[in-house]
């Protein structure tokens, strides 16, 4: 069996993070990167069936040179391969143009599963996972968060809004997009680290997959108009005085609100 | 931890944020109980062996990562930042007992002891210290070991043994010929289970609780002639290059914690506000935090360095000359630094920073121990000035 982990690198969950100059996206010098939170869980997942029986786990990620550093770390946890996308013409590409270069990375594989994160703590967008599924032409299933696997098929449970549970089967080969907490994701052992250098981490370029055209801000069909932080809000009050004082003039307010 | 630009090859930086990772969500939490309490987290080694952190620099033979003493630097430096108590007592069994057994000891000694330290099973300590004999061990050092067939029979009392209370094996200096002074000392694997062995005290401290400090005695605790780490006599050698490794590996937690506080710091002087602004827009509070910033990477800096020239040392090595002056130096920088920085931000944390259980307080009072501990500030100076003015 075969499993192809898509992975995307992140600014650090510490990172402070200021917008750039022309505001389009974030200033990337100087900030720590890591590996999506959302997709440690879809890696754990795979190294979870690696570990229960005989499976090949293939990571791939797009990105400049930073990202070989949490290719390395998602080997060091376990996983045997890496794909690594590392293309200036990239850079700008929008969520179609990801899906169509992991796809390509997909069409290449054929794994039996792809396990993804249901999105990026950075984007937010939870497009990319469905279309390369689309694209590739797997069933897939989203905020995925348990599974169960027999013969052919795997039976997953997915969020639903208000804590409710939808069980569905996906045939495989399918895609899942998995949920935070669907397990506890492992650490990367110092032996891990050490056993990662030896193992092969391939680079590769759009045109090499066939999705030059498809890639970068030339092939976007969404393009980042604006970015920028709220603007502080109006509003806000500090109530003062001694604590019984401050306690009654809150029920107040609440009160005022009809909130009780 | 967001610390950047490191200068750490990519292999040590992932080796940093693997265990920084670890400790930020393994060990911190268990920082407060251990500093209300002085309480010891039982299963802590245990879960340590599991993930691999213990025996970092041991052979994968024997059970370990089989990595160097900078990696073994890089994981002390991530549990500094998050748990400095418990870097303490990973520093004690990892490198004062583990690493010192498997730097001098034969490999039948080796196969015996090295695995059970390395899956957690075993916890380790070091026993130099005595009531009587601190900056002296060696001269001062009364416990005496007499050889009776094919064992000794020790006697004597050990003073401020880290993890003394919670140790299955202790590396320990006794004297075999008191006669003859430094060299009239050999080094022992006990087993803390032996009959005789007991802990007299557990020490209750200002800072780096919930690591168990203890006094320990052994009354006519019969050693197996097997159990002697080195020839007889010659454990000055195991204990003075010992030493060097262990200041060249206690800075990193000097480290740890410096650049912890100064993260708390930083984020406190952007979101505490007076006279309507940051404290952060006061030039006296920048000042501060320019001079930690400072304090922090040159600290951080000068111990990679020392980590990187000691990696390679020959057992037996060391002691005297550069790899004693380095290892010396670096200590007695950091912990000077790391003391430096807590000051400056308790200060800036004002009137918070002095509240007991606040994370900055806890960081406060780490302050010193590092001073003394591996040798004082003063017994530093006095190898760095010896070597410079020796013929
Ligand atoms: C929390 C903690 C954990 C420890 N863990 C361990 C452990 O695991 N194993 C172990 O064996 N030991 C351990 N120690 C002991 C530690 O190494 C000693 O405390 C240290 O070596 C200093 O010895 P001392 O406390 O007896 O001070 P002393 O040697 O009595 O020194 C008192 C003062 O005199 C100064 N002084 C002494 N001699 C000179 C000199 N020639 N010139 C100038 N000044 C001098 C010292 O610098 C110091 O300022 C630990 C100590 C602490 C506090």
């Amino acid at each position: 069996m075969k499993i192809l982990v898509c992975l995307k690198q992140v600014p650090h969950q510490d990172a402070r993070l200021d917008v750039n100059g022309d505001g389009t996206w974030i200033k990337e010098d100087g900030i720590k990167f890591e590996i999506n939170s959302y997709d440690t869980y879809a890696l754990e997942e795979a190294l979870r069936i690696k570990d229960a029986g005989e499976a090949e786990v293939v990571v791939a990620s797009i990105g400049p040179d930073r990202v070989t550093q949490a290719l390395r770390t998602a080997l060091g946890m376990g996983a045997d391969r890496a794909v690594h996308v590392n293309d200036a013409a990239c850079q700008g590409s929008d969520a179609l143009g990801i899906a169509k270069t992991l796809a390509a990375i997909a069409k290449e594989e054929s794994p039996d599963l792809i396990l993804m994160g249901l999105m990026s703590d950075d984007g937010n967008a939870s497009a990319v996972p469905p279309m390369v599924a689309e694209l590739v032409g797997m069933p897939s299933a989203t905020a995925v968060v348990a599974t169960e696997r027999s013969e052919g098929n795997i039976r997953v449970e997915r969020e639903l809004e208000g804590g409710a549970v939808e069980v569905v089967d996906v045939p495989t080969p399918c895609l899942l997009a998995v949920q935070s907490g669907l397990n506890q994701v492992r650490y990367a052992s110092l032996k891990g680290i050490m056993a990662a250098k030896k193992k092969p981490l391939d680079v590769k370029t759009a045109a090499d997959l066939g999705v030059a055209d498809a890639v970068g801000t030339a092939g976007a069909k969404v393009k980042i108009e604006k970015i920028y932080q709220p603007l502080r809000g109006e509003g806000a009050e500090i109530l003062s005085g001694s604590t019984d004082e401050i306690v009654s003039s809150l029920m107040n307010k609440i009160k005022e609100l009809g909130l009780l | 931890m967001s610390v950047t630009r490191s200068g750490l090859s990519e292999e040590r930086e992932q080796i940093l944020d693997a265990a920084d990772r670890y400790a930020r969500e393994q060990l911190a939490p268990l920082a407060p109980r251990m500093d209300e309490e002085e309480w010891w987290p039982d299963d802590a080694f245990r879960a340590l062996g599991k993930e691999g952190f213990l025996g970092v620099t041991v052979p994968p033979e024997l059970g370990g990562a089989g990595l160097d003493l900078f990696a073994s630097g890089l994981v002390c430096q991530a549990f500094g930042r998050w748990n400095h108590a418990f870097a303490l007592s990973w520093i004690a069994h990892e490198n004062l007992c583990l690493n010192n057994i498997l730097r001098n000891a034969n490999d039948e000694q080796r196969e015996r002891f090295i695995p059970g330290l390395c899956d957690g099973s075993a916890i380790g300590c070091l026993s130099l210290t005595e009531p009587g004999a601190g900056s002296d061990a060696l001269g001062s050092m009364a416990s005496t070991a007499k050889r009776d067939g094919d064992e000794y029979v020790l006697n004597g009392r050990k003073m401020f043994i880290t993890n003394g209370s919670v140790a299955d094996l202790t590396l320990l200096y006794a004297k075999t010929e008191p006669g003859k002074g430094a060299h009239g000392i050999s080094a022992f694997v006990i087993e803390m289970a032996s009959p005789g062995v007991s802990v007299t005290q557990k020490l209750v401290k200002m800072g780096f609780r919930g690591s168990q400090t203890t006094e320990l005695a052994f009354e006519d605790v019969r050693v197996p002639v097997a159990n002697r780490i080195g020839a007889e006599n010659e454990g000055v050698v195991c204990v003075m290059s010992g030493l060097d490794l262990e200041r060249a590996l206690i800075a990193p937690i000097c480290v740890g914690v410096a650049e912890r506080a100064l993260e708390l710091t930083i984020e406190f002087a952007r979101t505490r506000e007076q006279f309507g602004e940051p404290i952060g827009n006061f030039q006296m509070i920048q000042s501060r935090i320019a001079d930690m910033h400072a304090l922090v990477e040159t600290a951080r800096t000068y111990n990679y360095h020392c980590l990187a020239q000691l990696n390679d040392l020959p057992p037996g090595q060391g002691g005297r000359g550069w790899a004693h002056k380095l290892s010396a130096t670096s200590i007695l920088y950091a912990a000077n630094s790391m003391n430096q920085v807590v000051d400056h931000a308790v200060q800036v944390h004002g009137g918070n920073g002095y509240i007991w259980e606040t994370e900055i307080n806890r960081l406060f009072r780490a302050t010193k121990l590092l001073e003394i501990g591996a040798g004082t500030t003063e017994v530093r100076k006095l190898i760095i000035a010896q070597e410079l003015l020796k013929n």
